[in-house]
């Protein structure tokens, strides 16, 4: 029986939510024993173009990879918002940074979290905001299990920075726990 | 950490272009020469890492026509070579591509396919440059392109096609998409046992003994390297055995006909795809790359509703399966062929079928994928217009 998941992250280029997708899509294939793709769609520009990527989970071989029905939805910039806020399931998870997006559409579940802000005053780099939305997207979906993640993380991390990254991680689960709480 | 870019765990997830880049190097490639072109790039990125550690060469050149000489002129010292681009390199490497054909050179052309003409849409996905594969160079000549559609059949079909190109001492076009090709999927890398590798043929006979296209050899001549001690002549011009231009007719014509011959006599053995479903079917689809993917979708969706089709999923996209194309179009009542140009297979689907059936395309250029919907949409109004 099919158990599709799909997720997207957007941004603009260079914020690491490309490889914030290959970790979770390696999650899930290499450590919980699913199929995964990732797929990224970006623009000519190296830095500053609208950029998105697609993640898909199933329990079966996924044939048509691309995302038909997206369960949750990240947004780090409003330009990547507004382009790629399309296919969501009507039940779909939204979480974006609104000190970046601000014109919400509010058809969606959306959480509202200063990823980049906070990113910056508890881990001191900006780079990290991806990895910290990853923790959010965990806590709030379970898409994959928190171990899962983390190996996949510590897989992707260049040596060194495995203990931020996981920081970061960690910082993504805390500030999702607290918006469940509805704190 | 084992010789490739795999963490031991057997899996991988590769992008489709570092499947590629992977299974080039163990199809036993050692040279690789290309100008970087989204969305084939990375295939050079990785090959630049990876050569040097197995003792090959990467040179960036100077532009594409370059890279396509480079190719064939390593090639001609007996190392089996490569390049990668997408569309509009495609066209410019076209002049020596058909050199690679006239001369009888060993060679793997990867094309990731984007949106044309021109520069066209660099970063989204095109299947239009399929026909350019089998007449984009002029003058006669076999073709033989392979698109395949799952990365564990890329690394396959990478190994197959330099196989192919050291089988019958042609270039081999390996033909990729840019969803497949940037699009990230689990796989469990092939084994050496999963796959053989094949080299060409070395002359048998003394270098004062030896003619480049010797056909007492055979179709497809021993192939010496240069460097070795054999001298001879390599020459786009029309030639005789030994490698220096003719114009006698009746060598011209013997020759052009045997390099068609030496490929075309396998066609049907070479002309791989896969069954989806087909048995039963009223309806086939054919697809090829990712859009066949989605076409599979389409398949299981159209069956729960209780339409009968099938998929035939063309692994092998030139030489055209002709037979098995033709022995289906006997048994079912219509074709669709969903493809990201403007309908350029289906052409060949109606050539081969040679039967006045309802054949229809899903045709879709705008840099996007044709979603399973689509397809579905179309089987559905074909199984109700009978």
């Amino acid at each position: 029986m099919s158990n599709r998941y799909e997720a997207r992250f957007s941004a603009v280029g260079g914020q690491g939510v490309l490889l914030a997708g290959q970790v979770l899509a390696s999650a899930g294939q290499k450590y919980e024993g699913r199929y995964s793709i990732q797929t990224p769609t970006y623009t000519a520009q190296v830095r500053g173009g609208p950029t998105k990527v697609d993640v898909i989970l199933d329990d079966e071989p996924i044939m048509y990879p691309e995302t038909t029905a997206i369960n949750f939805f990240l947004s780090l910039a409003q330009g990547s918002y507004n382009a790629f806020l399309h296919d969501l399931r009507s039940d779909a998870i939204v979480v974006v940074d609104p000190n970046l997006v601000t014109k919400i559409n509010p058809k969606y579940k959306t959480y509202q979290v200063p990823v980049i802000e906070i990113t910056k005053a508890k881990i001191g780099k900006m780079i990290m905001s991806a990895v910290m939305a990853l923790g959010i997207m965990i806590e709030l979906t379970g898409a994959v299990s928190k171990e899962a993640i983390e190996k996949a993380l510590i897989d992707a991390a260049p040596k060194g920075t495995e203990e931020l990254n996981l920081k970061a991680l960690h910082l993504g689960y805390e500030e999702a726990t607290r918006l469940k709480q509805g704190g | 950490m084992s010789s490739d870019r795999s963490d031991g765990s057997g899996i991988v997830f590769w992008q489709g272009n570092e499947v590629v880049a992977e299974a080039a190097i163990a199809a036993g490639c050692r040279f690789y020469a290309g100008y970087p072109i989204t969305p084939s790039s990375e295939i050079a990125h990785v090959m630049a890492e990876r050569l040097p550690q197995v003792g090959g060469k990467f040179i960036q050149m100077e532009d594409e026509i370059a890279s396509m000489g480079a190719i064939i002129g390593a090639s001609l010292t007996g190392v089996k070579s490569m390049t990668a681009t997408s569309g509009p390199g495609f066209s410019l490497k076209m002049e020596n591509i058909g050199y690679a054909y006239m001369a009888e050179v060993p060679c793997v052309i990867v094309n990731v396919m984007r949106g044309g003409p021109s520069t066209g849409l660099p970063t989204a996905i095109g299947q239009s440059d399929v026909q350019q594969a089998r007449w984009g160079t002029h003058g006669d000549h076999p073709t033989i392109a392979l698109a395949p559609a799952f990365h564990r059949e890329i690394y396959l079909s990478t190994i197959k096609a330099f196989n192919l190109s050291e089988k019958y001492r042609i270039p081999v076009m390996l033909m990729l998409d840019e969803v497949l090709a940037h699009m990230s999927e689990g796989m469990r890398v092939p084994e050496p046992s999963d796959y053989h590798l094949v080299d060409r043929v070395k002359p048998s006979v003394t270098p004062e003994e030896y003619f480049p296209y010797d056909t007492r050899f055979g179709d497809v001549p021993p192939m010496a390297s240069y460097f070795e001690g054999f001298r001879f002549h390599v020459t786009g011009l029309n030639h005789t055995k030994t490698g220096f231009p003719t114009t006698n007719p009746d060598i011209c014509q013997s020759e052009e006909e045997r390099m068609i011959r030496k490929v075309m006599k396998d066609a049907d053995a070479l002309a791989e795809y896969e069954s989806y479903l087909l048995d039963d079917a009223e309806i086939a689809i054919y697809a090829f790359g990712s859009t066949a993917r989605g076409a599979r979708g389409a398949v299981d969706e159209a069956r729960k509703q209780g339409i009968k089709v099938g998929l035939f999923r063309a692994i092998t996209l030139w030489p055209f399966p002709d037979k098995a194309i033709y022995a289906l179009a006997k048994r079912v009542k219509a074709f669709v062929v969903p493809e990201v140009n403007l309908g350029q297979m289906i052409q060949e689907v109606e050539r081969a079928a040679h039967r006045d059936m309802p054949i229809v395309g899903v045709n879709k250029v705008g840099g996007i994928p044709i979603p399973p919907s689509e397809i579905l949409s179309k089987i559905k109004e074909v199984a109700k217009n009978g």
